[in-house]
């Protein structure tokens, strides 16, 4: 009997001592692969990203997956601005820069990725006559010189303008699509993102918004009492910012300095194939078919 | 054996655990004050108390920051907010302590506890989905001051209640037991004995509360509409420190994020401020009521 507890006390013991030594063979093993550089088959590979901040999020979402699937790549996400992405992509300072805007013409010796389109349009209350307004009736509203419904066509009440707080990348293809400035504009309601504008629209048959367009398609077709207004002459929907006809839209694109190879190469494939469309889906941009 | 050596290492880690949470809260706070300097050396505070507007950019010369309109909505809002809670509060405390049955109190008191601990963004939801339509139909856009006292009274009614219960509960038994020997009745034993011998921990509940109104955040954001301009009336939309935080950090870079710490750092010291006024009429019972 107290011999059979012994053994069972000796393989115990050299269990023990075995998951030590691989425990020890692992750390020596991880620390030389970081600390030596060698071209070893499983050191890690970073890949650097930075730009616009309007797709960082969507991004570092992209790179979680990626890592998740490519043990040993590391993907670094910065923002910094479209500007900064495109510099930075030139300079070689990242992989891969982030742009959130078509390329200007003298960017064009960047190879450009589309990633996918942003797409915002204006929403009122299901209930609110007005089916839809103009570019000058849409700047007069928001700088305040239409107060009324009445005044664009609607019944007589005030309108309650809904606006996006300072910096969020709604606010920033609104302002440049109307050539207006933030500072211009003259707002009843300030919201942080684009469900809490759906809500404020939802709840206020009087009130103008404007939001993603993925966010106000989705949740008109769940119920929600909210109209998309079109935009000259142009129907608000997912379909008509992935073929690029709505007007109030814009491109989110990866650029680098030359044809991507290697592990780049593979983060721009897997950031621009249909494995991410939930991803894009989920922050509310259209993906691109 | 050794009685004291357990004492001894019980001391030790108690203490080391304690000292722990007190440092945390100073890292916190001096790391707010570290990350808010840049913002006072760039913007300067000049622009910050006197400046044109609120628009905020990463660049300080490029922005706008007016900080007095959001410092004024957050003490209208807080403060409107303890206007309606205090009172309420402290007379349904002192009607459970002197008037209601023991069984209807207990029910009342587990009711207050659980609206104590309803979660803010649900209050916020609420009053987006509820009240601000019917604010609206008296003034749009309804999202205002308004909306937003109410909703902060609903929150901190809860810290009131039970926190003016508990400083009434706290009364010696002698004192009312004494006055009521003197013949006086319920209603002159409530106001002129329990009332004045409860009153610092009564400061402290609604002071309590008002921290708590200070620094509320997700409902704020939902219901005050968030426009930074002064308000001019009950019925218009105002923006508090919290509120500026919680929209505009998910964007902002170099000054501007330095100066949403600016607002963490005032929020703060209001809190410290606030508090230490609590911590000293509750001190001064101790040695002041005989």
């Amino acid at each position: 009997m107290s011999t059979g507890i012994y053994q069972q006390m000796m393989v115990n013991r050299n269990r023990t001592f075995g998951i030590l030594g691989v425990c020890l063979m692992l750390i020596c093993g991880c620390h030389q692969g970081e600390g030596s550089g060698s071209p070893d088959k499983t050191q890690q590979v970073r890949v650097t990203i930075t730009g616009a901040s309007t797709i960082a999020p969507l991004m570092s979402e992209i790179a979680k997956r990626f890592e998740k699937q490519n043990p040993g790549a590391r993907i670094d996400v910065q923002t910094g601005g479209s500007s900064r992405g495109v510099g930075d992509a030139r300079s070689g300072l990242a992989d891969v820069g982030m742009v959130s805007r078509d390329l200007k013409s003298d960017e064009a010796d960047l190879k450009v990725f589309l990633l996918a389109r942003d797409g915002v349009c204006l929403i009122v209350h299901a209930d609110n006559p007005v089916k839809s307004l103009t570019v000058e009736q849409i700047v007069g509203i928001y700088t305040g010189k239409f107060r009324n419904w009445s005044e664009v066509g609607g019944r007589d009440a005030v309108i309650t303008v809904v606006n996006k707080a300072e910096g969020r990348s709604t606010l920033e293809v609104f302002c440049q699509h109307f050539k207006l400035k933030s500072a211009d504009i003259r707002a009843d309601v300030m919201i942080g993102d684009n469900e809490q504008g759906v809500k404020t629209v939802a709840g206020n048959s009087d009130a103008i918004g404007y939001v993603s367009i993925g966010t106000a398609e989705f949740d008109r077709e769940s119920g929600i009492p909210i109209r998309l207004l079109p935009l000259e002459g142009i129907e608000a929907s997912v379909k008509n910012v992935s073929n690029g006809t709505f007007p109030m839209s814009r491109t989110l694109n990866l650029v680098t300095k030359t044809f991507p190879t290697g592990t780049v190469k593979r983060v721009v494939e897997f950031a621009t194939s249909s494995q991410v469309h939930d991803l894009v889906r989920e922050l509310s941009f259209v993906p691109v078919e | 054996m050794f009685p004291w050596n357990k004492d001894r290492i019980l001391t030790w880690i108690l203490g080391s655990l304690s000292l722990i949470s007190g440092i945390l809260v100073i890292f916190i706070g001096a790391f707010l004050l570290i990350e808010s300097l840049p913002a006072i050396r760039s913007i300067g505070l000049l622009e910050l108390v006197a400046g044109q507007s609120w628009h905020p950019a990463a660049q300080a010369v490029d922005g706008h920051f007016y900080l007095v309109p959001i410092l004024v909505g957050t003490a209208v809002t807080a403060l409107g907010a303890i206007l309606i809670a205090t009172p309420l509060g402290i007379c349904s405390a002192a009607y459970l302590q002197f008037y209601a049955s023991p069984r209807f109190a207990c029910w009342f008191r587990m009711l207050i506890e659980l609206m104590a601990g309803i979660p803010s963004v649900v209050y916020g939801l609420w009053g987006l989905v509820s009240l601000v339509p019917l604010v609206a139909k008296i003034y749009p856009p309804g999202q205002s001051v308004l909306t937003g006292v109410v909703i902060l009274s609903l929150m901190i009614l809860p810290t009131v209640t039970l926190l003016a219960d508990a400083a009434l509960g706290a009364v010696p038994r002698d004192y009312l037991r004494g006055a009521a020997a003197l013949g006086l009745s319920r209603s002159s034993i409530l106001l002129n004995v329990a009332l004045p011998a409860a009153r610092s921990g009564l400061v402290a509940a609604v002071i309590l509360a008002l921290v708590r109104a200070l620094g509320e955040t997700m409902a704020v954001v939902m219901v005050c509409g968030n426009v930074v301009r002064f308000p001019h009336s009950l019925f218009n939309p105002v923006r508090t420190l919290t509120a500026t935080i919680a929209l505009e950090m998910g964007y902002a870079r170099n000054d501007h994020r330095s100066v949403l710490f600016l607002c963490g750092t005032i929020l703060l010291m209001f809190v410290a401020a606030l508090i230490a006024i609590a911590e000293l009429t509750s001190r001064r019972k101790l040695h002041g009521s005989t």
